[in-house]
């Protein structure tokens, strides 16, 4: 019983060391830099190089348990898009994803005082259907999104004029943490109607999307995790949030790696004095 | 003059007809379900204008640009549709018209899924030849998992305590194999469980999964002679919510100490949670999961964890049931299988054959 | 009969689906949508069984005053205030059977029901999913010991891409020149992810999904009959 007591104690001062370890970059940033991979910059280039005035596709494929991730890489993503101004239509495939973008553009609008909802950007809302939404936006995108999400009919939406399918979208960047996300949109979208596809995911899932990325582009770049949204800020001159929060990340690997030392000190001692 | 006039016109309307037909065409695309046809072309231009017929009859553009082919998806196998290629003539201001009708017909066999077909019937056949031979009477080896060995031991750990044991049927709904594989674990689990008198707690996050479990454990105590001792209120439903689930069997872990926790099925990223916490009560932990991105939670924090293949196992396992064990030599087989296809699919990239990748590409 | 239905019935949807899969022509083609379908239209009717367990539950515990009971009246009340709030005013730009609630969304700036949602639900939902960056620090500190060959690898790929996953791994390496770059940290932690991780992932799969055919076949052909409760 009290080695159970002094291993629980134990873990609590673990918990109380990891909770100080990630507070206190957050309330005194230390702006440690972040180098950029070559996924973000293909993500980036993308974005970057897509001429004026195009209509993007954000598609907020996530739900706020994974909003920690890939919401700072939508802000930036977003930030991005609208300095190089596109037209951004935002859309869901999740159902918690509707909030998520009105929260992104409720953030970077901020930067853009002087872009319009439904001239600068417009958010479609949810549909239920994953990959069938996407395929039939490849069809008939008004049939897909008779209204926006506060009722506008698609024909009175002054940026969607001249967007009928996805051949009329310059890219779709899908935001996911699950299915349906970013491998549908490569499914659908690219492989079936050309459109450029690129994403952010979460860290744990980013290795399974890497194999699209590939010579025939069926993924340009991918964010995957806090770090590649930090990078992607640096590569577009912004401190986000991901930047912010990636000292606290750094920091808190760097406890791990202090816990796994002291951990294998202690099993050595152990193992000594039981040997002695 | 007349007449050498009509002849004329109407080789040259032939000629014509067979220029364009050759020129532009519509025809369905072969091995599937009856939504595509492929248009081709081969016009002197740079760029084309492809229009489709709406039901109205009015032409809509569906493609506009550089190009020899198009395939136009998404249609309906009981309707013809007509296209119209218009070719510009810069020079004249106008453009020339092909017109193209076809209409898309449904197979009864995708090709592209040739190689997939193959592997599923050698893996299967494999499996009901060894079945087969189980029934008559050869013994296959099959390995000591000790993740299901030791459900004996977790049992009786927890009748000693006086404690209850948990079971997680995974957070996944009926219509994953893993849950339903979980189930059938849960099945031995519940009879030995009855055999002992130890109390099981089973919180399921779906509806019919709580449906199944009730089923399952009344049947086990059943057949074990002890229907007195079921008691359906420890097989209930917690929430839909994955952390809200997550949240309630912690809670259970901490108020009711289990000695035992068995946390089988499909689990996401709640794994460590549920794990560490069962880890702090002392509880002696068996889990499995096909997850192979929650495996590492599982076996860091778990006593014995059944990794992937071994969940699906287990009920053959546990059963003894010589059939049920031949098919576990299929599973061998269809490892070996995947092996040789490996290996040769390595080899033929490396010396150039291509033909061999493309052929199992064609199932994706 | 009893018995043998079922298994009759496991035994022509299995082998259906599986031939579906084939088949592009109809019916075959609808086949697996259909089921789909179905099922969930059955677990649609089955919510209710789940609430009537809830209920029955927490109802049980209540009633006895058993250590925390007024924890599960708590989990009652808020399961009672979320499913009125949306029944009466709605969701989002769904009305509810007292309409939009206009007068409530002026008072807390949205309906009450995504009020709750976001500033109750949500960081209770956060919060649970950050349990896992204390558990993950207590379970490296415990089980991440060297204690043999396998262990010590584990460690060392382990500090390789724990370092190369933070702003600190590139800085502590970045001196390297062009062609020493594989080595440095963030790039060797890539190579880890995307080739040894990957491959070791892909295996279990293989092997899952073979134990997925195994599994299915036993069940279609009636060889596994425990999930119906009981053996043969």
């Amino acid at each position: 019983m009290s080695s159970n007591t002094h291993s629980q104690t134990e873990r609590h001062i673990v918990f109380l060391v990891l909770l100080v370890a990630v507070t206190l970059p957050l309330l005194f940033p230390i702006g440690w830099k972040t180098e950029v991979s070559g996924y973000a910059r293909m993500a980036w280039q993308l974005i970057d190089s897509t001429p004026d005035s195009s209509v993007v596709v954000f598609s907020f494929d996530y739900d706020p348990s994974t909003m920690t991730e890939l919401q700072p890489m939508a802000e930036a993503m977003l930030y991005h898009a609208f300095s190089r101004n596109q037209k951004v239509l935002a859309m869901a495939l999740w159902p918690q994803g509707v909030q998520m973008a009105d929260q992104a553009y409720a953030k970077v609008i901020k930067s853009f005082p002087d872009k319009k909802y439904g001239v600068d950007f417009v958010n479609m809302g949810y549909k239920i259907a994953g990959i069938v939404t996407i395929q039939s936006m490849g069809k008939n995108m008004p049939e897909v999104f008779p209204t926006d999400e506060r009722g506008t009919k698609y024909a009175d939406i002054p940026m969607l004029k001249n967007v009928k399918t996805l051949k009329d979208i310059a890219y779709a960047n899908s935001l996911s943490s699950g299915t349906p996300g970013i491998k549908e949109w490569v499914m659908a979208a690219h492989d079936a109607y050309g459109t450029p596809v690129t994403g952010g995911t979460t860290a744990v899932s980013a290795p399974g999307l890497l194999p699209y990325v590939n010579s025939q582009r069926q993924l340009n770049g991918l964010l995957g995790g806090l770090k590649a949204a930090s990078e992607y800020e640096n590569l577009i001159g912004q401190i986000g949030s991901a930047t912010v929060k990636m000292d606290a990340q750094s920091v808190a690997h760097l406890l791990i790696l202090v816990f796994i030392a002291i951990g294998n000190v202690k099993a050595f001692l152990v193992r000594k004095r039981s040997k002695a | 003059m007349k007449k050498t006039l009509l002849l004329v016109m109407v080789l040259w309307s032939i000629v014509s007809f067979s220029a364009a037909k050759a020129l532009f065409s519509a025809n369905d695309v072969p091995w599937d379900d009856g939504k595509a046809l492929m248009l081709n072309w081969s016009a002197p231009a740079d760029t084309v204008n492809l229009q489709k017929a709406d039901s109205l009859g009015n032409w809509v553009t569906i493609f506009k640009g550089v190009g020899k082919e198009f395939q136009d998806r998404d249609l309906d196998p009981d309707k013809t549709y007509s296209y119209r290629l218009l070719i510009p003539r810069a020079a004249l201001g106008d453009s020339i018209a092909f017109k193209a009708t076809a209409q898309p017909k449904e197979q009864w066999f995708y090709l592209n899924k040739l190689s997939y077909l193959l592997i599923l019937l050698a893996v299967s056949l494999a499996v009901l030849y060894y079945v087969n031979g189980a029934r008559r009477g050869k013994d296959y080896f099959i390995r000591r998992i000790s993740g299901l060995d030791s459900m004996d031991e977790a049992i009786g750990r927890a009748t000693e305590k006086g404690k209850p044991i948990l079971f997680v049927p995974g957070i996944s709904d009926l219509d994953d194999i893993q849950t339903i594989a979980s189930l059938t674990i849960l099945s031995h689990l519940a009879h030995k469980a009855a055999e002992y008198d130890t109390a099981l707690i089973v919180p399921c996050r779906f509806s019919m999964v709580l449906s199944a479990s009730r089923e399952i454990v009344k049947e086990a105590y059943l057949k074990a002679g002890k229907p007195d001792s079921y008691r359906e209120d420890r097989i209930f439903y917690l929430t839909d919510d994955q952390f809200g689930y997550v949240a309630g069997i912690d809670g259970i872990m901490v108020r009711e100490q289990p000695a035992a926790n068995f946390f089988l099925g499909s689990f996401y990223a709640e794994s460590l949670i549920l794990a560490e916490t069962g880890f702090s009560t002392g509880a002696i932990q068996t889990s499995g999961t096909a997850q192979a991105s929650q495996l590492p939670f599982f076996v860091v924090s778990c006593d014995y964890t059944l990794i992937g293949e071994e969940l699906f196992a287990a009920s053959a396992y546990l059963s003894r049931d010589p059939q049920q064990l031949g098919s576990l030599k299929g599973h061998d087989f269809g490892k070996l299988l995947t092996i040789l296809l490996i290996i040769i699919g390595v080899i033929a990239e490396i010396a150039g054959w291509h033909g061999f990748k493309a052929f199992f590409e064609g199932a994706q | 009969m009893k018995r043998n239905l079922p298994l009759i019935f496991a035994f022509l949807t299995g082998f259906l689906v599986v031939i579906s899969e084939f088949i592009p022509h109809r019916p075959f083609s609808l086949m697996i949508s259909t089921l789909q379908n179905w099922f969930l239209i059955i677990s649609g009717f089955a919510i209710l069984l789940g609430q009537i367990s809830l209920f029955q539950a927490n109802l049980a515990k209540i009633k006895q005053k058993e250590s925390g009971w007024y924890f599960y009246l708590a989990g009652l009340i808020s399961f009672m205030i979320m499913l009125l709030t949306g029944l009466l005013w709605g969701t989002q730009e769904y009305k509810g059977i007292l309409g939009h609630g206009t007068h409530l969304q002026s008072l807390v700036g949205s309906k009450p029901f995504d009020y709750l949602f976001d500033f109750a639900y949500m960081p209770l939902s956060a919060t649970m999913f950050s349990l896992l960056a204390f558990f993950i620090a207590s379970a490296a500190y415990r089980a991440f010991i060297i204690r043999s060959f396998e262990s010590n690898l584990l460690m060392i790929t382990a500090v390789i891409v724990i370092l190369g996953r933070t702003s600190f791994g590139s800085m502590l390496t970045s001196w390297l020149p062009e062609n020493l770059r594989f080595w440095h940290l963030p790039n060797l932690s890539d190579f880890i992810m995307e080739f040894p991780n990957s491959a070791a992932q892909r295996a279990i799969m293989i092997s899952a999904a073979l134990g997925i055919i195994g599994s299915s076949l036993r069940i279609i052909l009636g060889i596994e009959r425990s999930y119906l409760g009981g053996d043969k």
